[in-house]
């Protein structure tokens, strides 16, 4: 088969079972998208700004395990790209993305739309690579698939010049079966000794947790998480990124740690004998202050990415490997070792934990004048059986989508954890609905949030992807505004967003369903309104409370065990 | 934490176009000291050996030879400061060559074990080997006064024994 390297890209995707190409043309990649135009397998999804073709991609991606994929034009295509490859980048999620640059003879000459892509998204890939010739595109994408996909993924930019996709050069294709690079060779099983070690402290413990994160999922590991968390007992707590890996209404789930975790489960961090860390990575949210992390625990890290061992806390039994194979040797190390956690120690860690649970750091107060946005999450999860794909954007609302929607499966829960980017709710939720037609996708964003990448909706029209849009509209940059109620003294610099749209009539103006829900009372019945109407993109937007913050919280520069509590609740701790 | 202490990391990597700007974009990325940085191409044409020297307590050595493992272009590499190990570094040295300095400068030359291999009426170049505090011994004897411009190749180093680095 004799293919044009335009041709050739669009066949390595076919080969690679890609589904969708997330895209928008321009000239440095005219002669893609005319290979692109004379075929169906891989389905085209036209956005309307280039981040929103990457955070779809991603949105595919975290709801599938599959890589996303995105076409863009060189220069400006390019750097409009470059938020969403850090926010795949920062998260660890695969994305193959290929930038079309000018013809090779102009590179260097500030050509038409030239911008050093490579250079640009350097920092922010785990690689990138410049194709050299037409030759070269097959094995390249070969490889970019496999670098994105293996050991610890994250997005892969590919940077193409114009005059290798030309359609007057063809040339035979095969797309190379094998792929092998000296220079990359991720890890797979953890050292056995590790194991057993890490199985002595673990079965010594007095006060142990398990504090699991996003590697679970990239790893597909909840069944052999859930089998260890069964087996040892043990209270189990996760990340922002890992929620969902091990239910949340499971009987050992102390609930999400960290800035705005539970009173319970950063307590329970802080006074632990054995932390064993799963797939996560010891974030500064995460951690608090460092300093006073976890005083007196043994610390036990499974990652797969060496440099996330000992980065920024140190570990005392460090195992380099794949979250499903440790934690598959280490079920079956425990279920040949007799030894067991004693029974009445067990019990009194559990006692003490369940103190702290009963001080009820997630509790608010609800109103029958003013809607909470806390309460909006809940009924969400009721109307949905808690069984939604929800994505969100970045604040105040984030935070109480993963406080108060309990994620009991995998994949489930949806954010820009690393990069925190504003913008990503909404195109993510429709790469979402992508992947899964027929499961309810929410996205549960603020008022500024969603106008970072609002030009979606058209595209949502296009392809009639009915998503609900859970706006929680507090006239407030919400999370800026409670920083600065709290440091600065009430001084509310640039954190009212004023001059907001008419959210209703602007969904409408994109043909969707807008609707305005401002009394506690009507907040159910819409909902339910909304995820009835199966096949409409329903903008809801909620008028809540402005004055509402996210508690508990830790400050900067404090510990896990001086937690800020809502000031009606835990007062007595 | 410890003090912290010079290291040279030797690294052998792809022979790639942009595989030595992601070396060095790293170490600005994170922050990490970089003294000096050499590289060439080696016997094997697909592979380069750059040579680094850093400084750092054990965390953050550690976490650089983590991070730059971590580059894909990155084939092998060692703390060469770690074991025996053998270090050079070459200058090239432009002095002022006139009257009395003249015969003072080609006497240190001979001290220092180091060739003149340019002459005019006013100066010399002289190319001196060795470790970097013999390098700048040199500079420092003939004085700043004397010196018309100097350049140094950073260092190179190797570690001893039988066993190489390489794929
Ligand atoms: C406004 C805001 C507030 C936030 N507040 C909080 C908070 O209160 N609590 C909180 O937890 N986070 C919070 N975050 C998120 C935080 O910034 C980090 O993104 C998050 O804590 C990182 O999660 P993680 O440790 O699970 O790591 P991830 O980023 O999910 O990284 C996964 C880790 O697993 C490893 N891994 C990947 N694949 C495998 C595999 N197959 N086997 C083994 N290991 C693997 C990777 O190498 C990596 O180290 C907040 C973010 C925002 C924007
Ligand atoms: C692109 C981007 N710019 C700025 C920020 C900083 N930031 C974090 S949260 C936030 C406010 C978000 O407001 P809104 O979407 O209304 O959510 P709320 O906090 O009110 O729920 C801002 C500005 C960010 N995370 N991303
Ligand atoms: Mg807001």
């Amino acid at each position: 088969m004799e293919l044009s390297g335009g041709e050739i890209i669009i066949q390595a995707l076919k080969d690679e079972g890609v589904e969708y190409l997330f895209g928008y043309p321009g000239g440095a990649v005219l002669h893609i998208y005319d290979a692109v135009f004379r075929q169906n397998d891989v389905k085209h999804i036209l956005v309307r700004h280039e981040q929103g073709a990457t955070h779809m991609a991603d949105g595919y991606s975290r709801a599938t395990g599959k890589p996303g994929v995105v076409l863009v034009t060189s220069g400006p295509g390019a750097t409009n790209a470059v938020t969403g490859i850090a926010t795949a980048h920062l998260d660890s999620i695969p994305l193959v993305v290929i930038t079309g640059q000018v013809t090779s003879k102009y590179i260097g000459t500030d050509a038409f739309q030239e911008v050093d892509a490579i250079g640009c998204t350097r920092p922010c890939v785990k690689h990138n690579f410049m194709v050299q010739s037409v030759e070269d595109i097959a094995p390249v994408l070969r490889k970019a698939f496999y670098v994105a996909t293996t050991g610890r993924p994250g997005p892969v930019v590919v940077d193409i010049p114009k005059d290798f996709t030309a359609p007057n050069v063809k040339i035979p294709y095969a797309y190379p079966k094998e792929v092998s690079m000296r220079s990359y060779n991720p890890v797979a099983g953890g050292h056995s000794g590790q194991v057993r070690k890490a199985l002595d402290l673990l079965l010594a413990a007095r006060r142990p947790v398990i504090y699991t994160g996003g590697g679970v999922l990239m790893g597909e590991a909840s069944a052999e998480l859930r089998d260890l968390a069964g087996t040892l007992g043990y209270p189990l707590t996760s990340t922002l990124m890992g929620l969902g890996a091990y239910p949340s209404s499971g009987e050992h789930f102390i609930g999400m740690l960290g800035m705005h975790g539970t009173y319970e489960a950063n307590m329970a961090m802080h006074q632990a004998d054995v932390v064993l860390a799963v797939g996560a990575r010891f974030d500064d949210r995460v951690t608090g202050e460092t300093d006073q992390f976890c005083p007196s625990a043994k610390i036990i890290h499974i990652d797969i990415d060496p440099a996330s061992i000992s980065k920024t806390i140190t570990a005392h039994v460090p195992i380099v490997g794949d979250v499903k194979k440790v934690l598959t040797s280490m079920n079956e190390l425990i279920a040949s070792d007799e030894r067991r956690v004693d029974a009445g120690e067990l019990k009194a860690w559990w006692d003490q934990v369940n103190e702290w649970r009963g001080v009820n750091s997630l509790g608010y107060d609800s109103s029958d004048d003013v809607i909470k946005p806390q309460y909006v999450i809940q009924k969400l999860w009721e109307v949905t059986g808690g069984d939604a794909y929800v994505t969100s954007d970045v604040g105040q609302h984030q935070m109480w989508a993963a406080q108060y929607y309990g994620f009991d499966e995998p994949r489930r829960w949806i954010n820009s954890g690393g990069l925190g980017t504003m913008g990503f709710g909404l195109p993510s939720a429709l790469g979402v609905k992508l992947a899964h037609p027929d499961a309810d996708v929410a996205c549960i964003t603020g008022e500024a949030s969603v106008q970072m990448c609002l030009q979606e909706l058209s595209t949502a029209s296009q392809y009639n992807l009915p998503v609900k849009v859970i706006n929680l509209n507090n006239r407030y940059l919400g999370m800026v505004r409670q920083w600065q109620e709290f440091q600065y003294n009430g001084r509310y610099s640039n954190s009212y967003v004023d001059a907001l749209p008419d959210f209703v009539k602007l969904a409408e103006s994109y043909g969707h369903v807008g609707m305005k829900i401002e009394k506690p009372a009507d907040v159910e019945g819409a909902l339910r309104e909304a995820l009835a109407a199966k096949n409409r993109l329903v903008f809801m937007d909620f008028i809540t409370d402005e004055t509402e913050n996210v508690y508990p919280m830790i400050e900067a520069g404090k510990g896990h065990h001086q937690m800020r509590l809502h000031p009606n609740y835990g007062a007595a701790v | 934490m410890n003090r912290e202490g010079r290291h040279i990391i030797s690294v052998l990597l792809e022979n790639e176009s942009g595989a030595l700007s992601r070396v060095a974009g790293l170490f600005s990325m994170r922050g990490y000291n970089i003294e000096s940085l050499t590289v060439a191409p080696t016997n094997d044409p697909t592979l380069s050996r750059t040579t680094l020297v850093t400084r750092g307590d054990d965390r953050t050595i550690e976490q650089i030879t983590k991070q730059l493992n971590k580059l894909v272009d990155v084939v092998r590499l060692t703390d060469l400061t770690e074991a025996s190990h053998v270090e050079r570094e070459m200058m090239l040295i432009k002095v002022r060559a006139t009257g009395v300095d003249r015969e003072e400068v080609k006497r240190l030359t001979d001290i220092f074990r180091s060739k003149i291999i340019d002459v005019t009426d006013s100066s010399y170049i002289i190319e001196l080997t060795g470790d970097s505090e013999k390098l700048d011994a040199f500079m420092a004897s003939v004085g700043d006064d004397n010196i018309l411009e100097v350049v140094r190749s950073g260092v190179t180093g190797i570690a001893r024994g039988d066993k190489g680095l390489k794929v």
